[in-house]
């Protein structure tokens, strides 16, 4: 097993940390290089820094509400399954293609501590114990850990693409000179002792528990868990008997900071949504990167505007990825969280609704298997739990909205639990919690919009449909049941060509169609009495966020006067407002523009990474303004797209409450 | 002041007017093991134990039915009889005439339970809206009332005498709060007319009239342009009772508001409902005279009453309920030729200005906004 899954090729892995953003900067250093790396980073650092740095805790915080769009263009098999997965969100249905899948064959899931992690995590470990009395200095800075044991322990492995590590040592010098020089706090931050650090955090922690509601999803995924992460490595990391150590130093340190002029700071973060991490602030990447857990490596030619999003890289980052979550028992990944996410980032599971139930299947499993270490409460345990879990998720590709709800739902949930509560009743709770969210929030929703669309469907009708959104699938094969005599407009674009699969299930009932590409659709759009479209999410403006080409298609019905309805659950539905495609995104793989199925004579674009005049951008999401947007179709009935603000407030508030 | 408040304080989150009794959700395929029904479900949309009050209720719908016939088995009861007699009543409008039948409905129910009251009243409100499918007011009148009875059984579940005692002193009231609506309609609306105005109407409104009667009753002058309004004649009413309060009136043909429309200073129309776009529909013509009035960026103005909302969401003409009405050409026609002849169409909400309702004096997407608040 273990030796398959080293082998497996280049796997495209979303690279969630950042990018460095210079060209020849070095994803990471080899083996030979890291002692350099590190002695000249450990130079320029405080030493008081090594021990938190050294913690993986991902505090890279990719902008979380991406949606979701698979990454994996070809409608394989594993496609023909999709609504099943609605039907049956068992961590099993996911993996429908397990020749395909990465890892599928490995027993990784099966047993939590089996051979495979433990073999390989054994020797990080070591290496970590080497290095730390020798006090190096920054081992935190990436390269130094992660790395080392995944290229020994696996020769045969094919690297990611990587640069020499001198321009590493070179560019990590200067960052700090410009953190003393230039930016009088950040020094301050990186300087504290460790006391000092958990102290903040304690602090920051308690200003978020009181601030719950006001953070975007963001703040609850992203940064409780950077925090809660590290504390647990921390602690785990610590000797026992300091462990009795901190509750003490909590206490004094906390309001020291309190009596700074740190707290107005505090006050304002808290009303303030967490800002998403801008991947074209470079002193803010250096910065995440040292904590970063995924390997970097190399994406060339990024598209100006789309600097700030996370860069979407190649690499196999697996190994790197499992010696880092493997090596601490607190850090890692439940077996079935860890084979959810990797069926992520292989894009096996996608489609908005798809990837949050199973991430929820995976989280419950991973609450049923969960014991309340001693001496620790319930509550706080199992959310640091979680965010280790879902910062596992979002490391192997970011959240979805969608996603992001659920896991603040599940959170709320959590942070209610009373603590006197036994832990298996707790326990208990939290997963009919989590099925009765999936049963109500998606599985009967989609039901309920099935039942409302079709009333808008009439014989004769013309229907337009741009990709492959399962409700609009349901829909349309529901009609058909239902007798109604239409026709279905299959309007596909490349590079995903996800219509295919589309047009695969509706041929399968029966239905008559026409497929065409995004090319055609101002023609076919004469012919057209209804536009149905999916959404990976709703924003409280009416604007709807989905698969990139949705809003050409709601463009071009509207020139027409047609109607264009999206299908969306209210779950799905986010108080944020996005007037862009530009400032929240996710970017696929620029490779994928580049290749053309079955014309190999278009080859203008190979090699194109080595021209720097030249950049691909493909986009996975856009955003269609609510003026081209006729109805919105949730479980609670037909809205105009004006009325979002008012289902978020009206409903929005028990979930999250 | 003009909030919905009394609806969306009692607005009870289990219940979902979409999950009518009938509907059996099939809750398969899902590892669902336990599923907590206990009273402190918070999650809104469709809960486990609203279904399971649902199957509860519909197991014994049959039944239910079968005693009502029983009941009145020596005197006939028809709730359409007792609509009919009601709407008889020159100054109620249908959905107030829909609702006082109703009451009579509960008045004479035998049922011991609320969910059994409910389903009787699901039972006569569907019957009287299948007596007449194309009104939209009756409907909407039917669907408020029941919405109505689902919060207070709610509320009051335990004691159906209480419940139903709320129910009919709510459902007697009911002709008075329309009333009342409509003065408040008629306050807020008769601000927008000033002095020296042009008022452009189509159709016969009760409320329209009402405000433009405030209106001149306040002391302000202003003329009416109203239209001849085919089939009906609703014009030359109209014109008569403005007459009557010494309002100069001016009587165009249909089809000359766009000859018109440059006198006109805004357009006050009334509505047969408001559909959850915020959207209108009412009588033919109003679609046009919006069209134009839009074209001369002319304001156009709703008067129309909160229980006309209805939970509606027309996509274009066709995607309503058809309702033909006979128009009487001076000329035979051949029997080839198709007529066309629907008695009203729909107004997209872009068209129009303001809506005043008794909830205040609303902008288009504001009316979804209420109507989410007054069935969700």
């Amino acid at each position: 097993m273990d030796a398959r899954r080293r082998t497996v090729i280049d796997p495209k892995v979303r690279m969630v940390g950042f990018v460095t953003p210079t060209a020849d900067m070095p994803a990471e250093t080899a083996p030979g290089t890291t002692t350099t790396t590190t002695q000249a980073s450990g130079l320029s650092q405080a030493p008081a820094t090594t021990v938190s740095n050294f913690s993986p805790s991902p505090v890279i915080i990719p902008p979380p509400q991406k949606a979701a769009a698979p990454p994996v263009p070809v409608p394989s098999p594993g496609i023909q399954s999709r609504p099943a997965e609605i039907e049956y969100p068992s961590a099993a249905v996911v993996g429908s293609n397990p020749s395909d899948s990465l890892l599928a064959s490995s027993s990784l899931p099966s047993s939590k501590t089996g051979i495979l992690p433990g073999e390989r995590l054994m020797q990080p470990l070591d290496l970590l114990a080497a290095s730390m009395p020798a006090g190096t200095g920054t081992i935190g800075v990436k390269p130094g850990k992660g790395q080392p044991t995944s290229s020994s322990s696996s020769s045969a492995q094919v690297l990611p693409v990587r640069v020499g590590s001198v321009p590493k040592s070179t560019a990590s010098k200067p960052e700090p000179q410009q953190a003393t020089t230039t930016e009088a706090s950040k020094p301050l931050k990186e300087r504290t002792s460790k006391a000092e650090r958990r102290a903040k955090q304690e602090a920051e922690r308690a200003a978020k528990a009181a601030a719950k509601e006001s953070g975007g999803e963001k703040a609850t995924t992203g940064a409780e868990g950077g925090i809660g992460q590290s504390t647990v490595q921390k602690e785990s990391k610590a000797q026992k008997a300091k462990k009795e150590h901190v509750p003490e130093r909590k206490g004094p340190q906390p309001s020291e900071k309190k009596g700074t002029d740190k707290m107005p700071e505090k006050e304002k973060k808290k009303e303030v949504p967490a800002p998403r991490l801008q991947f074209d602030d470079q002193q803010k990447v250096a910065k995440a990167k040292r904590r970063s857990l995924v390997e970097q490596t190399e994406t060339k030619n990024r598209v100006e505007l789309f600097r700030h999003l996370p860069q979407y890289v190649h690499g196999t980052q697996l190994p790197a990825l499992e010696a880092k979550f493997f090596h601490d028992d607190t850090m890692q990944p439940h077996p079935a969280v860890y084979q959810v996410g990797l069926q992520y980032l292989t894009g096996e599971i996608v489609g908005g609704n798809a990837r949050c139930i199973a991430m929820l299947m995976a989280l419950r499993s991973m609450i049923l298997d969960y014991t309340t270490p001693a001496e620790k409460t319930l509550v706080r345990d199992l959310m640091a739990r979680i965010n280790n879990n879902v910062n596992f998720f979002i490391t192997c590709r970011p959240l979805s909205i969608s996603m992001g709800n659920a896991i603040r739902f599940l959170k709320a949930r959590i942070a209610k639990l009373a603590v006197s509560l036994p832990e298996a009743e707790a326990k208990a709770s939290l997963v009919a919690e989590i099925d009765k969210f999936m049963q109500e929030k998606i599985v009967f929703a989609d039901k309920e919009i099935v039942k409302h669309a079709v009333t808008k469907i009439r014989d004769g009708d013309v229907l337009l449909t741009h990709g492959w959104s399962c409700v609009v699938e349901m829909i349309l094969i529901r009609a058909k049941e239902m007798g109604k005599k239409f026709r279905v407009v299959v309007v596909d674009s490349r590079p995903k060509l996800e219509g295919k699969g589309l047009l695969r299930q509706l041929l399968s009932k029966n239905i008559q169609c026409t497929y065409t590409h995004m090319n055609a659709s101002p023609y076919i759009m004469q012919e057209v009495t209804r536009v149905f479209l999916g959404a990976s999410s709703v924003l409280s403006n009416g604007t709807v966020y989905s698969r990139v080409g949705t809003a050409c298609v709601a463009m071009v019905a509207h020139a027409f006067s047609v109607p264009v309805m999206i299908c969306c659950e209210t779950y799905k539905f986010h108080e944020r407002v996005q007037l862009d495609s530009i400032t929240s995104n996710e970017l696929g793989d620029p490779d994928a523009l580049v290749k053309v199925p079955g014309r190999n004579d278009l080859s203008a674009l190979e090699g194109w990474a080595d021209n720097e005049h030249l950049q691909l951008l493909n986009l996975t999401y856009d955003a269609t303004p609510a003026d081209y947007v006729s109805m919105i179709i949730t479980e609670l009935g037909m809205v105009p797209p004006t009325s979002v603000p008012v289902i978020l407030r009206e409903y929005r508030k028990e979930t999250t409450i | 002041m003009f909030a919905a408040g009394q609806h969306a304080s009692t607005c009870h989150p289990h219940m979902i007017i979409a999950y009518r009794a009938g509907h059996k959700m099939k809750v398969s395929n899902m590892p669902v093991t336990e599923v907590k029904t206990g009273q402190d479900i918070p999650a809104g949309g469709v809960t486990f134990e609203w279904l399971r009050q649902a199957e509860d209720a519909s197991l014994h719908r049959d039944q239910e039915v079968h005693t009502v016939a029983g009941v009145y088995g020596g005197q006939p009861f028809s709730v359409i009889e007792e609509f009919n007699f009601w709407r008889s009543k020159p100054e109620l409008a249908e959905a107030v005439a829909a609702i006082k039948a109703l009451t009579a409905v509960i008045k004479r129910s035998e049922a011991s339970t609320m969910m059994g009251l409910e389903i009787e009243l699901r039972n006569a409100s569907d019957a009287l809206k299948a007596w007449d499918e194309t009104s939209i007011s009756l409907t909407a009148g039917c669907n408020l009332f029941l919405r109505y009875v689902t919060r207070t059984s709610a509320v009051e579940y335990e004691d159906i005498a209480a419940g139903k005692a709320r129910l009919i002193e709510r459902g007697e009231r009911f002709g008075e709060i329309s009333q009342k609506a409509r003065r408040t309609i008629a306050m807020l609306g008769q601000d927008f007319v000033h002095d020296g105005c042009t008022i452009l109407t189509h159709g016969f409104s009760r409320v329209v009239l009402a405000l433009l009667k405030l209106a001149t009753a306040n002391g302000k002058r202003f003329s009416v342009i109203c239209t001849e309004g085919r089939p009906d004649n609703t014009g030359a009413e109209v014109a008569k009772e403005l007459l009557s309060v010494g309002i100069p009136v001016t009587l165009i043909l249909d089809s000359g508001v766009a000859y018109m429309m440059e006198k006109v200073d805004m357009v006050l129309v009334g509505a047969e409902g408001v559909v959850e776009s915020g959207g209108i529909i009412n009588m033919l013509g109003t679609y046009q005279a919006a069209l134009v009035a839009r074209t001369m960026n002319k304001p156009v103005y709703v008067a129309a009453e909160s229980y006309k909302f209805a939970r509606l969401f027309p996509l274009d003409q066709r995607d309503m309920s058809p309702s033909p009405r006979h128009v009487d050409f001076a000329e035979p026609i051949p029997p080839e030729v198709t007529v066309e002849n629907s008695a009203r169409d729909y107004t997209p909400p872009q068209y129009l200005t303001l809506l005043f309702t008794d909830l205040g004096v609303l902008t288009p997407s504001a009316v979804s906004d209420e109507l989410i608040q007054l069935y969700l």
